[in-house]
């Protein structure tokens, strides 16, 4: 198995016309994922790399079945086409924006929260099963099936982290980017529980950054719930207070969430952390051969 | 994106958000001028500048003069602008540089009872806005935080709907605050929450928040940052940034849609993606080395923006140095080779440059730049990459 996303998984695309979006439902459909069409406001009839496009997600999922959604609309948008998804029933719905207004998640996030959909992002590379299913904008080819779940706040730092696993020939069972902004749709702790219940998955790495305490509060869940081994890397070590590093999560405020609370709490709770970015892969490994004594 | 004080006050006077009078002046003549209009027998003279922390904060070579400072003439609200206007003040934010004062705020004096602290912030937690107060106020809030969180009261709220009167009576019984002050407070606190929401901010700071002697709650300190993601909703906000706050190199990278921070090492640093770039400055630091910024080219970067971020690299006299540390995803390797190539021959090196690879289109990148005869050092991996460019620095250096 896997988690949130497998080869069954039938995808849409919100904003399919736009470049961005053209382009990456052109990347997934190649990679093997079910594209099965797109939503555009007032673009019904048209068609996109052979896929029908519709109006409304509603009418998108009564004449394809979709379940899943990747949305590309442009950030004054992104919270209504959020909550366009969730109103039609779509089971997982990766928002890959960048640059949606803070504001606007609050009430976003109440309502995923009370519906049976997954909000992955906003400002997120999105999610991927190696193999069978790619919803998003990572370079499918770095990953391989395997038995990482990797999960992180950041986008080509996690290509790296796949990367490195995928030479070490470990490979990936499911990896979610959760999003670069303050507020996203899924924490650390709600995928913890999803790979603690996944078979596929028999290590997990965590890689976080500066800014929060998401970190910190995952470290308590992998104590109190999590069995199998988990390595952790924290980017943002070298950041000083009071400037954003690019992500607008990634910020040290009132001397809160710097990399050293959030590396002495995983410790704590029995995490590898690995103490650079060039050795997540291994950190990987020593959390596996620690587990087996 | 943040304000001056005095902008914050303006912002609060028009929501309705109780403050002192007061005036900006730019010259001690307009400091003078400023006292005498506003008619009170005291007033208190405060440097405009972004950071925080300018009661306590001094101009450099002149200890003596304070960024805050109360005054009871005309003349001394002169003499005070002239201590102040066009010098450095140093604070616990600045940095041991300073920040050039080029505006003081002339306010009226206030008959004061209590002080407390309030702020306003998105509690990531939780998903939801916060109002924070506590009776510790015109202290630093950060210690009282670390050390006594129990004085922070708390009360998160809706955006749409706002803070509830219960809310506010909560938090008054806490601070023992009742009667006409309570009901000053119930006004105060729900229309500064309207006001946080309405603005799309990320921090609405009053420290003090005071409570007058005859019971009214009035921001005597103002301090706004908004969303940097809302802006495109606010012309009226996007009018109040002031470019003369902000790093130079900073304003330039961002009109090129890059995300670069000056930091004080010698080692630039050229990457794709912001955890990525984080990650490069932490590789280079493990290593012994100390990076001289964090950039972010962003995912879809092209010719002109990577050449403009070589020009913001080599324009920094401290840079010894550059690592180039490219992960490939939609962001070819090809691209990025391109960009490189014809950003040496239009910027020229004159440090050391190291590169290095990874991800899409790789091979076919990295025999591109080695068949240009670009002079540079090829790195085979994060670990390579940053050893190489440390050893290059510190011969350079």
């Amino acid at each position: 198995m896997s988690i949130l996303v497998n080869r069954n998984t039938r995808v849409i695309c919100q904003g399919i016309t736009g470049k961005a979006g053209a382009f990456h439902t052109k990347g997934c459909k190649e990679y093997g994922t079910q594209m099965v069409g797109g939503v555009t406001p007032g673009k019904s009839g048209e068609t996109v790399e052979g896929l029908p496009v519709f109006d409304t997600v509603e009418e998108a999922v009564k004449q394809t079945g979709a379940n899943a959604t990747m949305i590309f609309v442009p950030p004054p948008f992104t919270a209504d086409a959020i909550l366009e998804a969730i109103d039609a029933g779509i089971e997982v719905i990766a928002a890959i924006t960048e640059g949606v207004p803070v504001i606007d998640m609050v009430p976003v996030y109440e309502t995923v929260r009370k519906s049976k959909s997954v909000l992955i992002g906003p400002n997120c590379p999105g999610l991927i099963t190696p193999g069978e299913c790619k919803i998003g904008i990572m370079p499918g080819y770095i990953h391989k099936p395997g038995k990482v779940g990797i999960m992180s706040r950041s986008g080509t730092l996690t290509y790296e982290a796949v990367w490195q696993t995928t030479k070490l020939g470990l490979g990936q069972s499911t990896c979610v980017g959760l999003g670069g902004d303050p507020i996203v749709g899924t924490s650390y702790i709600d995928l913890l529980a999803r790979y603690q219940a996944d078979d596929q998955t028999e290590v997990i790495l965590m890689i976080g950054e500066i800014g929060g305490n998401a970190e910190e509060e995952a470290a308590a869940f992998v104590k109190a719930h999590v069995t199998k081994p988990v390595a952790a890397f924290i980017a943002g070590r070298t950041a000083p207070p009071g400037k954003r590093m690019g992500h607008a999560g990634a910020i040290i405020t009132g001397g809160k969430g710097t990399a050293a609370e959030k590396v002495a709490a995983l410790e704590a709770a029995g995490i590898v952390v690995a103490p650079s970015p060039a050795e997540m892969g291994d950190a990987v490994a020593e959390a596996i051969r620690r587990h087996k004594k | 994106m943040k304000i001056h004080e005095y902008q914050a006050k303006q912002l609060f006077r028009k929501a309705g958000v109780p403050v002192l009078a007061s005036h900006v002046a730019r010259s001690a003549e307009e400091a003078q001028k400023a006292f005498e209009s506003l008619g009170s027998p005291v007033a208190v003279v405060k440097a405009q500048i972004h950071a925080g922390g300018r009661g306590k904060g001094t101009v450099i070579d002149n200890p003596n003069q304070r960024g805050v400072q109360l005054v009871k003439s005309g003349a001394e609200a002169a003499a005070v602008a002239t201590g102040l206007l066009g010098k450095k003040l140093v604070t616990i934010q600045t940095g041991p540089a300073g920040s050039e004062v080029r505006q003081v705020l002339v306010e009226q004096g206030c008959q004061i009872a209590r002080e407390l602290y309030l702020g306003i912030v998105v509690d990531r937690a939780a998903c939801k806005p916060v109002l924070m107060v506590s009776n510790e106020g015109g202290v630093e809030i950060e210690k009282v935080a670390a050390e006594t969180p129990e004085k922070i009261f708390k009360e998160h709220f809706d955006p749409q709907r706002g803070l509830d009167s219960f809310q506010v009576r909560k938090l008054c019984k806490k601070l023992n605050i009742t009667g006409a002050a309570a009901r000053s407070a119930e006004s105060f606190m729900k229309t500064l929450c309207k006001f946080f929401v309405d603005y799309d901010c990320s921090l609405v700071e009053v420290n003090p928040l005071v409570i007058t002697v005859d019971n009214q709650m009035i921001a005597l300190d103002a301090k706004v940052t908004f969303d940097d993601n809302a802006i495109f909703r606010h012309a009226d906000v996007k009018e109040l940034r002031d470019i003369g706050e902000e790093e130079p190199a900073e304003v330039r990278a961002g009109n090129a849609g890059l995300s670069y921070v000056k930091l004080e090492g010698n080692i630039g640093c050229l990457v794709n993606g912001a955890g990525l770039a984080m990650a490069t400055m932490d590789i280079i630091k493990y290593h012994g080395g100390a990076p001289a910024n964090f950039l972010d080219v962003g995912g879809g970067a092209n010719t002109q923006q990577v050449t403009e971020a070589f020009r913001i690299l080599l324009s920094d006299p401290n840079c010894k140095a550059v690592l180039v540390n490219i992960f490939g995803g939609i962001a070819r390797c090809t691209t990025i080779a391109t960009a490189l190539i014809e950003a040496s021959k239009e910027v020229g090196f004159n440090v050391p440059l190291v590169v290095r690879l990874e991800g899409t289109e790789v091979e076919e990148g990295k025999r591109m730049l080695k068949e240009s005869g670009l002079d540079m050092i090829a790195a085979d991996g994060l670990t390579d990459a940053a050893k190489k460019v440390v050893a290059a620095a510190g011969i350079a250096s």
